[in-house]
């Protein structure tokens, strides 16, 4: 059979029972549309969590003290309560370590802030002038922390965007303005770049001064809560992480490390822990909704064998003059392959509208990506192979004469 | 041209056998025409389905155009079909909702004759066969008995076959367009020598035949020359 009369024929046959091709179809459309809607919204997560983790920093290793205990009872006061990291930590990790870039120790509090009239309670963070290549925090307006506001203690500030329309409104200028902590006047001298997202560390509701300002005036402790420091390459994590841990070991006089009173946290770590999360949970999504791919499979298979009993009489005449086997499967094949294949079609541009629809109403962030649109559509001629052959075998196999007595 | 020697069709049912056809032979020369007669399960059924190389015989031997063709395969049996045997069946058999012409090029599309070539010959049959030309273009269903029969006999003819087999084709029909196909048939014959093998129960049909097949019980027991042959002219 010539490939025009093979396409003239599987037209003919979907368009002589359109009601019933186009149900069967639908099948195939629900299926391939929910696998791309579910896969987009999957690698929207998962793409947002990652941009969330990199936007602590590259390359980062966080120091947090370990947990403190009371004297003599074996009560933990949970992880990063014990005030045993200190500026001179940081600076010895700066020295000694050459594989590190940077290093931005931070200490931070929650106390309430106030600025002409209105107040709020915020995380107050102290810095370095290191705190901004290390974290990226990027300054929108003003400037960040020099050197020389860490070393004179002064009282100045750097604000979120968020804290700033809380505390300024939104349409004041922030930088210049005055605020108070605990009774002590700052002045604002600049204004991060909103990051958006509610990942940790990246929040936009913060107020950064100088940690030197913050142990000295606020919390009258040289303890730190977490120093930050970024590693010159991403292939020097690992002996960074153990350099570190051995110097502070040795500064802090233990000896078996499984007592340390610190705690490293590496950022690949965290990375790849949440992709895996987010992935496992793109796995669980398609394979709902393939599922449901199967299903409108099992719905073609079903119409193939329904056409090919209806048919018995038409495929004995064919045969009878001339049809070989081949030319009989071929035809069934081809018009369950076409099913799928429209179904396959019409599924992508509805998972493509389904997942543009729940990124604009659900704020959900999605993502097509033409793999996932690729895998669709090979799965759904796969479909139309794996359950139109069994029809088609069937269809091929009847013997002439018994096909053109059937009634 | 055909040639059967000794052919037996055994059906086996478990431990049943069913003796279809119990040894026949048959010479059939070209340009012959020739009626099969017989009741109802006398075997020719069989029979035909055996000359028309639907089905082989148990035993025996089938010549066609001097080629065996009794232990063929399925799809090699299918190719000696399209190339050298015409079917018309007493249900016409044609596509539903296909038009007259893709109805009659069906034998071609699966020899895989080029589409030029193909509205060559498809008007050719169509024209031998007497079907009005602005029917040529309506689908099978709107279509009369009798020219319905004659879209099957052109299918028939379209690929040019060495043999026509006609089962029971007035069967459905009533006398008037019955004995229009028989024309057809005796025109076909007179006219560009097509060998014709009519199936039929029918003493009258029989007839119009060169040649009477008697078959009963799977043997043949009558084979004569029609001497009070029939010509459908006037109709």
């Amino acid at each position: 059979m010539l490939l025009r009369d093979l396409v003239y024929e599987v037209k003919n046959s979907i368009t002589t029972n359109k009601a019933r091709s186009s149900l069967t179809i639908l099948g195939i459309v629900i299926g391939i549309a929910s696998v791309i809607a579910m896969i987009s919204i999957g690698q929207g997560a998962q793409k947002s969590i990652e941009e969330n983790i990199q936007a602590i920093g590259a390359n980062l290793l966080m120091i947090r003290p370990g947990s403190s205990f009371g004297p003599g009872a074996h009560v933990s006061g949970g992880q990063g309560t014990a005030k045993t990291l200190t500026l001179d930590d940081a600076d010895a990790i700066k020295k000694e370590i050459g594989s590190v870039a940077s290093v931005a120790p931070e200490s931070s509090e929650r106390y309430q802030v106030t600025a002409k009239g209105t107040n709020t309670n915020t995380s107050i963070t102290g810095v370095t002038s290191e705190y901004a290549g290390a974290r990226n925090v990027q300054i929108e307006n003003g400037d960040f922390f020099s050197e020389q506001h860490i070393k004179s203690r002064s009282k100045v500030a750097v604000v979120g965007p968020e804290t700033a329309s809380d505390l300024f409104g939104e349409d004041t200028e922030a930088v210049g303005q005055k605020i108070r902590i605990k009774g002590i006047d700052f002045t604002v001298i600049g204004t991060t770049v909103a990051k958006g997202g509610t990942g940790f560390g990246s929040s936009d509701d913060v107020i950064y001064i100088p940690v030197t300002t913050l142990q000295q005036f606020l919390s009258g402790s040289d303890s730190l809560s977490l120093i930050n420091v970024t590693v010159s390459e991403q292939s020097l994590m690992d002996k960074a992480d153990k350099d570190i841990t051995e110097l502070l070991l040795e500064r802090h006089s233990i000896a078996d490390s499984s007592e340390a009173d610190f705690r490293i946290v590496n950022q690949a770590d965290i990375v790849s822990t949440a992709s895996s999360v987010t992935e496992t949970f793109t796995i669980l999504l398609a394979a709902v909704a393939g599922i449901s791919l199967v299903v409108g499979g099992i719905g073609i298979m079903n119409m193939m064998l329904t056409s090919v009993t209806e048919r018995t009489k038409e495929i004995g005449l064919r045969k009878a003059i001339g049809a070989k086997k081949a030319d009989i499967s071929m035809q069934f094949l081809v018009e369950a392959v076409s099913l799928t294949f429209i179904g396959g079609a019409v599924g992508v541009a509805l998972g493509l509208t389904i997942s543009a629809l729940v990124e604009k109403y659900a704020g959900l962030a999605t993502q097509v990506t033409m793999s996932s649109v690729l895998l669709a559509f090979g799965v759904s001629a796969l479909i139309g192979i794996v359950f139109g052959y069994y029809p088609a075998r069937r269809a091929a196999k009847f013997n002439p004469i018994d096909a053109l007595r059937y009634e | 041209m055909i040639k059967c020697e000794n052919i037996k069709k055994i059906y086996r049912n478990g431990d049943n056998e069913t003796v279809a056809l119990k040894g026949v032979s048959l010479d059939i020369a070209e340009g012959e025409f020739v009626a099969i007669m017989g009741p109802s399960g006398s075997g020719k059924s069989t029979l035909m389905h055996i000359l028309g190389v639907l089905d082989s015989p148990s035993e025996g031997k089938y010549f066609l155009d001097g080629k065996d063709v009794s232990k063929l395969s399925d799809d090699e049996l299918a190719q000696v079909r399209m190339r050298k045997i015409g079917f018309v069946f007493q249900s016409f058999n044609l596509l539903p909702r296909t038009s007259v012409r893709r109805n009659v090029s069906l034998p071609l599309i699966y020899e895989k004759t080029p589409v030029a070539e193909r509205e060559e010959k498809v008007a050719k049959v169509l024209e031998s066969v007497d079907l009005p030309r602005e029917r040529w273009d309506h689908l099978s269903n709107q279509l009369s008995g009798g020219q319905i029969q004659r879209v099957a006999i052109a299918r028939a003819l379209v690929n040019d076959p060495s043999l026509i087999l006609a089962d029971e084709p007035t069967g459905n029909l009533d006398t008037k367009t019955g004995l229009m196909v028989l024309r057809t048939f005796q025109d076909l014959n007179r006219r560009f020598g097509h060998t014709i093998i009519l199936i039929t129960h029918e003493e009258e049909v029989a007839l119009c035949a060169d040649r009477i097949i008697v078959i009963r019980d799977g043997g043949i027991v009558e084979d004569r020359k029609n001497k009070s042959k029939i010509t459908v002219d006037n109709i």
